[in-house]
């Protein structure tokens, strides 16, 4: 391999591996927080499926708490909508809804395929499938409940759309069918928004220079405030082994 | 008057029956817990038998629930994406566990949300354990492998309870448990054989959580009230101080292992005993922690109503689309569903069931 294709590789790697692991962070800030028993158990196993997945994906570009503790915000390659604070729980879901029908399909596209990463797509596609059909059912409860449900769903749904279009930036080296991919998208999420009596956002997909942002190191501003605390105790102990 | 005399007399003839009828339960139910059978949710029993249990089961959901936050604390902390895994994955137990618990005290005719309202508004309580802070990441390996293999040491016993639906869900507790508390022990490990900083780490730890988990056994014998009617009843098998007494006696060779200190001067073996001495514990802290002045009693009931309350609104949400569906699913005719608005409603005058069934259940 040239050392311009391993690069291209380990940034694939990295935009993969950081979504999982980024979300895998917010998600466990619930824990202890959740509207309801089952839902501790609910979003606490969607975690720890996505930080395995974060940790396969990031032990195929070097060795995983290097990459997960000992890099600086721009260095990270995650969407984000993944970094997206949790907000109400309405908030969690819409990212969630959104998230998880673009992994579904990005998985089940790279699991058919012969690219580095079908191994763990197929076995990835299974969970995630499992997290998209949580995220409707919320979706359609959320949003066909009561009076207040329905704003708050419609509200998180309409707050978070502008991070949806840098799915949708192709990823060098991640090799599936980009714009065939956001139109099964915009068809699975508009089918769920409608029948939980909401309906596909109207506002732009993306902000004025931020599309693919993400992929390139440019975050929100929580961001960083996210990997302090994920990261303080290992750096404070340089070298050491836990 | 005739009409009101032979009321009278009707009614002390089926006082009479029902007396007869309640001795001769109470007779199958000694002969049950004396032959070690299960008590089952259906068979009759004692209404204080069924009273300590509520109480008891209760507590120990609400102790998993209120337990998750020392822990979670330290989730978006963990020092690896390993421990961080297995972290959630032990908060995600806890849960579960708290509602196997639910679950087996629903079965003697009490609601969720009647328990939950209860530990929310200060009416049943938790382990007092869980209102010690979690300050350092030591703390969640000391945790495991003392306060875990604390709950355990009470727990065995509890595989063989009376009460069949607690001691199920004990089996299947335990279980994980005590994987939980290898997994402690394995983190301490690290941190012990890791850098002098990581040594002090898990010292400093070890020496914060020792006194407060060997009070997780309870008061002592002679100022335990429940205990006698309990261990009658099997549905305790041994006293606080055996199980206090055999926790140390697991603990001293493990620590050593650890290459661990016990912060107690008066430990030592006991030749004549077969057991080590151990030092007094402070019982004026285990009473002040128990009446809500541990350090964390605030936080930790605070945090839990606020998930409750602000949850609000999405268990609304659920229940309101569950009745559209239900609606929509319907005949025109339509029917109420029974189920449906059945969680928390008072049953606390059970056994509702005919003394055919209970008679059946036991025979």
């Amino acid at each position: 391999m040239t050392a311009s294709t391993s690069e291209t590789a380990t940034a694939a790697v990295l935009a993969l591996g950081d979504d999982a692991l980024v979300l895998s962070h917010r998600l466990g800030e619930w824990a202890g927080h959740a509207p309801v028993l089952e839902e501790e158990v609910a979003l606490a196993n969607i975690a720890l499926d996505l930080l395995g997945q974060a940790r396969v994906l990031l032990s195929m570009a070097g060795d995983e708490d290097e990459l997960a503790y000992l890099r600086e915000e721009r260095a990270f390659r995650n969407l984000q909508l993944v970094e997206q604070p949790n907000g109400d729980f309405a908030h969690t879901i819409a990212r969630q809804l959104y998230f998880s029908t673009y992994q579904r399909l990005l998985y089940t596209q790279l699991a058919e395929g012969p690219g580095p990463f079908a191994p763990l797509a197929a076995k990835a596609v299974k969970e995630v499938e499992y997290h998209q059909d949580h995220a409707e059912q919320w979706t359609l409860r959320l949003g066909d409940g009561t009076d207040l449900s329905h704003e708050r769903m419609l509200r998180a749904t309409e707050a978070l759309w502008r991070f949806t279009g840098e799915m949708f930036q192709p990823v060098e080296g991640v090799d599936v069918d980009w714009e065939g991919m956001r139109a099964a998208w915009l068809e699975s999420v508009g089918d769920v928004l409608r029948r939980a009596t909401l309906a596909l956002p109207e506002g732009p997909a993306s902000g004025a220079w931020t599309a693919g942002a993400g992929r390139q190191g440019l975050h929100t501003e929580s961001f960083g405030r996210m990997l302090a605390e994920m990261q303080h105790l290992h750096r404070s102990h340089p070298g050491a082994t836990w | 008057m005739a009409t009101a005399a032979a009321h009278h007399t009707a009614r002390a003839q089926a006082e009479g029956r029902d007396e007869a009828a309640q001795a001769a339960y109470e007779a199958v139910f000694d002969a049950a817990v004396a032959a070690d059978e299960r008590i089952e949710p259906r068979d009759w029993m004692p209404d204080a038998y069924r009273s300590t249990l509520v109480r008891q089961i209760a507590q120990h959901a609400h102790s998993e629930i209120i337990g998750m936050q020392p822990e979670a604390n330290w989730i978006t902390r963990a020092p690896s994406l390993r421990r961080k895994a297995i972290l959630m994955a032990k908060v995600q137990d806890e849960a579960g566990h708290g509602l196997y618990l639910y679950s087996a005290a629903e079965t003697l005719g009490t609601g969720r949300d009647e328990l939950l309202d209860k530990l929310h508004t200060g009416r049943q309580k938790y382990s007092s354990i869980f209102n010690y802070p979690t300050l350092t990441w030591a703390d969640v390996g000391a945790i495991g492998w003392l306060v875990d293999g604390a709950a355990i040491t009470n727990q065995v016993p509890l595989c063989r309870c009376s009460y069949g639906p607690y001691a199920r869900a004990m089996v299947r507790i335990c279980k994980e448990e005590s994987f939980h508390q290898r997994q402690g022990y394995e983190l301490l490990l690290a941190l012990s054989r890791g850098t002098p900083e990581q040594h002090e780490m898990a010292q400093d730890a070890v020496n914060r959580w020792w006194w407060p988990s060997l009070m997780m056994f309870g008061p002592p014998d002679d100022e335990s009230s429940h205990s006698a009617q309990s261990m009658a009843w099997k549905i305790k098998r041994h006293s606080n101080d055996e199980l206090r007494q055999r926790f140390v006696d697991i603990c001293v060779p493990q620590a050593e292992s650890l290459g661990l200190t016990l912060p107690d001067p008066d430990l030592v073996w006991n030749e004549e005993r077969g057991h080590h001495d151990f030092g007094a514990i402070d019982w004026t802290e285990f009473w002040e922690v128990l009446k809500g002045n541990g350090p964390c009693n605030e936080q930790r009931i605070t945090q839990r109503r606020r998930a409750h309350d602000q949850g609000a609104w999405v268990r609304e949400a659920a229940a309101a689309y569950a009745g559209k569906q239900a609606t929509r699913a319907e005949p025109p005719a339509g029917h109420t569903d029974q189920q449906s608005n059945g969680t928390g409603s008072p049953q606390g005058d059970e056994p509702a069931g005919t003394a055919d069934e209970h008679g059946k259940a036991r025979a």
